[in-house]
């Protein structure tokens, strides 16, 4: 596998642990635990690392959210748990995402199981998709004692940790890791197999009890334009990256469409494996980036270069043309006779997200423009099928997260132990 | 800049930091050192029959991130031949003759071996003696140190025997590991003691290592009780202080030890009766040019406040301690946030609520966490500003209840009339 070179996250030194462990406040009811979307106790798990209490640390952190490893990792703390901190006014938060990453590396060292699965409750649980929330609501589920299984289309486990996000940014050791913690607790999985495809929601529903539908979204959508099939997919490219299979050559001359996090995942990644000249295009204007402002920085600092209000018109052998955009009475339209071609090597498409339409009719359940539709208890339109995760992320609400998908994870997880338990006593 | 020359007791220097006897005293090459660096004075680390010290010896209290919040040690007096510290003294005094030289003492409770050690020593230009009745560990197993300073009674008798031949000034150091220091204090009186100087190390045991169950500091497994020092001590140094400088019977200047580090230490020593201060573990932990630190800061602070002399703070505020039957009960403060400079973390909130008197508000807005005081109920105990961690966030407000000032002493005998 190519080297990708160093982790973006350093990791601090014992001293810098000590002191900055010691810097938290131990707020009451506090900012940063408020602004988690998984509530993870933080000045408590801070406390404890700083009175040498690692493993109490790291199950006040993973008992909150199963996915500690890689949320310390690629949480967008300075809009989260940092973003929150008394201390963030004044530019210097607690670095609380390298604090909980050191509370969760001593956890991997030591390799302890700090959960057990409950007494069992005869009650089985199915769970389509072995990422984030799937990962998330097998862990909680197993705990509650229900027999769970986990239906994987991929080979294994992890989903956009395990397959979506560059190395760089979240290694695969730490996401198979944290899957296989899981795991451990007794959930059986099986990979390679697509429900709706391989296996259908029915015969789910006939052997289980409830099913979580976790299956996250699909691929980029095509870019809809003259040529798009020589784009290379930004996901499917990183999923190449993070599984070691042949790119090919990428050129000295990478275009990527979009600015979101995956294209800055992209653009990142194509430059670390070597393109000279790699280029974000953006038919918006940096102001609208949905990428996080900490993700540009970091592009910029690996040497990215961007193009805003440009959109792809065309994709050829070689070369994109693009028209020059801007934004007219609100609306953003394209500049008459303001073409340019660009000479590429490769393009790679990061526009966004499809919806997994197929899949979620098959499984009978309604959706809002691709998103399933579910109730505060995250119940679908049909009973006993639940979903949490990318699959009913919304747009137009913040990026879809790691940390959201774990919460919703266990969400779904306490109202399939509520609805199991009451299907009992019926 | 302020005049900074201070006397204790006829013994003057050019500032009124002295370093106490203890290790940064120990050579001619550290009090070289430590003039050069600019200290007013030493008290040389104490002279005695030379004795063999255990390794380790010393141990610190962190608090948090922070080292050395205190520290104690099992060290004993010098254990190098008084011919040898005396050649030194001589050659110290020599190169700084302007600064204090000190000879700390320490010897059995026999006239006559007194009266050699003090004859013997004061051959060289000393400006004075410390006898060391404070030394908690090790010598006071040997009736010396601490052994002496919880007697009265031998404190005021090895005070006489070394008055008897003294030709320069005697300063008796104290333990503080008594119930009541000033009893000590005017045994040293009683004695002819020209000066007392407080507190000599306290009674301690550091702690034990949880993982190998040594004491702390270890001795090959085994350790014993050592003398406490350094910032934690001050309250209890200032306290005692403050006793012997206002009781009447002890009359005696002071010299202050403990938990000096900062400038602002020294102020408060000397405004409650010291007229000099004595360091030892800032210099353990930061070295001697903290002194620089010390005499910036003192000038400041005097030419701040327009006064022209270091001897103008001492005992300045000594009298504003009394006895709790005099304080006033009609006096009342509230605590008040300012919102403008909280920075919402509701340590104040959950203190008042868990461990004093349930005054804070906490009102949760748009996320944020709105602090304010109960005023009408706030007994104004400090604790919310103790714990704020911004400076000037939390003020004590004076209330004026239009009650005229009473005591305790007063109402009660009010009452009972």
């Amino acid at each position: 596998m190519h080297d990708f070179g160093p982790s973006i996250h350093r990791q601090l030194t014992d001293l810098e642990i000590k002191l900055e462990a010691n810097r938290c406040l131990y707020c009451y009811d506090a900012p940063c635990m408020n602004a988690c979307p998984t509530h993870i106790d933080v000045a408590s798990f801070i406390a404890k690392i700083a009175q040498g209490n690692l493993k109490g640390s790291a199950h006040d952190i993973l008992s909150a959210n199963p996915m500690g490893a890689s949320c310390a990792r690629v949480c967008p703390t300075s809009e989260l748990c940092e973003g929150a901190c008394v201390y963030a006014k004044d530019d210097t938060p607690i670095r609380i995402g390298d604090l909980q990453r050191y509370a969760i590396d001593a956890l991997m060292r030591s390799g302890e199981q700090l959960f057990s699965p409950g007494a069992p409750t005869g009650k089985k649980v199915a769970i389509v998709g072995g990422g984030p929330a799937g990962l998330s609501a097998a862990r909680d589920l197993r705990v509650y004692g229900h027999a769970v299984t986990i239906y994987e289309m991929h080979d294994r486990l992890g989903g956009l940790n395990t397959f979506g996000i560059v190395p760089f940014r979240l290694a695969n050791d730490v996401a198979l890791w944290e899957a296989d913690y899981v795991v451990q607790l007794g959930v059986d999985v099986e990979t390679g197999v697509e429900v709706g495809v391989d296996i259908s929601i029915d015969a789910l529903l006939q052997n289980h009890d409830a099913v979580i539908l976790a299956c996250g979204m699909g691929g980029v959508p095509s870019l809809g334009i003259e040529g798009d099939d020589f784009a290379w997919d930004a996901l499917d490219f990183i999923e190449h990256v993070k599984t070691g299979r042949r790119i090919g050559d990428l050129g000295d001359r990478v275009a990527v469409i979009g600015a979101g996090n995956t294209a800055i995942d992209a653009l990142t990644c194509a430059k670390r494996l070597g393109a000279q000249r790699v280029t974000m295009y953006y038919r918006r204007g940096e102001e609208h980036m949905t990428a996080y402002d900490f993700e540009y920085a970091f592009a910029k600092d690996e040497g990215i270069e961007f193009r805003f209000y440009c959109a792809p018109v065309r994709v050829g052998r070689g070369e994109v043309t693009f028209v020059r955009t801007e934004v007219r009475d609100g609306k953003l339209v394209p500049i008459a006779g303001s073409e340019f071609t660009e000479t590429v090597s490769a393009v790679i498409s990061a526009i966004g997200q499809s919806r997994l339409e197929q899949t979620l009719k098959a499984c009978g359940v309604e959706t809002d423009d691709g998103v399933v539709r579910v109730d505060a208890a995250l119940q679908t339109t049909r009973r006993g099928v639940f979903a949490a995760g990318d699959c009913i992320y919304a747009k137009g609400q913040r990026e879809a997260m790691v940390v959201e998908a774990a919460e919703q994870g266990k969400l779904a997880a306490r109202s399939v132990d509520a609805f199991v338990r009451s299907k009992a006593v019926a | 800049m302020a005049d900074l020359r201070s006397t204790l007791a006829g013994i003057s220097s050019p500032n009124p930091f002295w370093l106490a006897s203890a290790p940064p005293t120990n050579s001619g090459y550290q009090v070289m050192r430590a003039f050069e660096a600019g200290w007013g004075g030493v008290v040389w680390k104490t002279l005695g029959t030379p004795i063999v010290n255990v390794s380790s010896r010393f141990a610190g209290l962190d608090y948090k991130a922070y080292k050395m919040l205190a520290m104690n040690n099992i060290e004993l007096i010098t254990d190098r031949p008084l011919e040898e510290n005396l050649r030194e003294i001589r050659e110290c005094k020599n190169a700084f003759p302007d600064r204090a030289i000190v000879a700390s003492l320490m010897e059995v409770c026999e006239r006559q071996a007194w009266h050699e050690l003090v004859k013997r020593v004061q051959e060289e230009a000393i400006d004075g003696f410390e006898l060391n009745f404070g030394c908690p560990h090790g010598m006071s197993e040997r009736g010396m140190g601490a052994a002496v300073g919880q007697h009265p009674d031998l404190i005021e008798a090895v005070t006489s025997y070394v008055k008897e031949v003294a030709r320069v000034p005697v300063i008796v150091k104290l333990t503080p590991n008594i119930t009541d220091v000033r009893v000590p204090a005017r045994a040293a009186a009683a004695g002819g003691a020209d000066a007392v100087s407080m507190i000599n190390t306290i009674n301690s045991l550091m702690g034990v290592d949880i993982e190998s169950w040594d004491p702390i500091p270890s001795v090959n497994g085994k350790s014993s009780h050592g003398g406490y020092c350094g910032p934690a001590v001050k309250p209890i140094a200032l306290n005692m202080v403050n006793d012997c400088a206002r009781d009447p019977q002890v009359n005696l200047p002071i010299s202050g030890i403990g938990g000096v580090e900062v400038w602002q230490d020294a102020v408060e020593f000397l405004l409650l009766g010291a007229s000099n201060v004595q360091v030892c573990t800032a210099v353990m932990h930061h070295g001697f040019r903290i002194v620089d630190q010390l005499i910036d800061g003192l000038d400041n602070y005097l030419d701040g406040r327009g006064l022209a002399s270091v001897e103008a703070l001492v005992g300045a505020a000594k009298n504003r301690i009394t006895t709790w039957e005099n304080l006033d009960l009609n006096y009342q403060i509230v605590a008040e946030i300012d919102q403008a400079t909280c920075i919402h973390c509701s340590k104040c909130y959950i203190a008042c609520e868990d461990a004093a008197h349930q005054c804070i508000d906490r009102n949760v807005v748009d996320g944020t966490a709105i602090l304010t005081v109960d005023q009408d109920h706030c007994v104004g105990c400090n604790l919310c500003m103790m714990v704020c961690p911004v400076d000037d966030c939390i003020t004590m407000l004076r209330v004026d209840n239009g009650l005229p000032p009473e005591s305790w002493k007063e109402r009660s005998s009010r009452i009972n009339v």
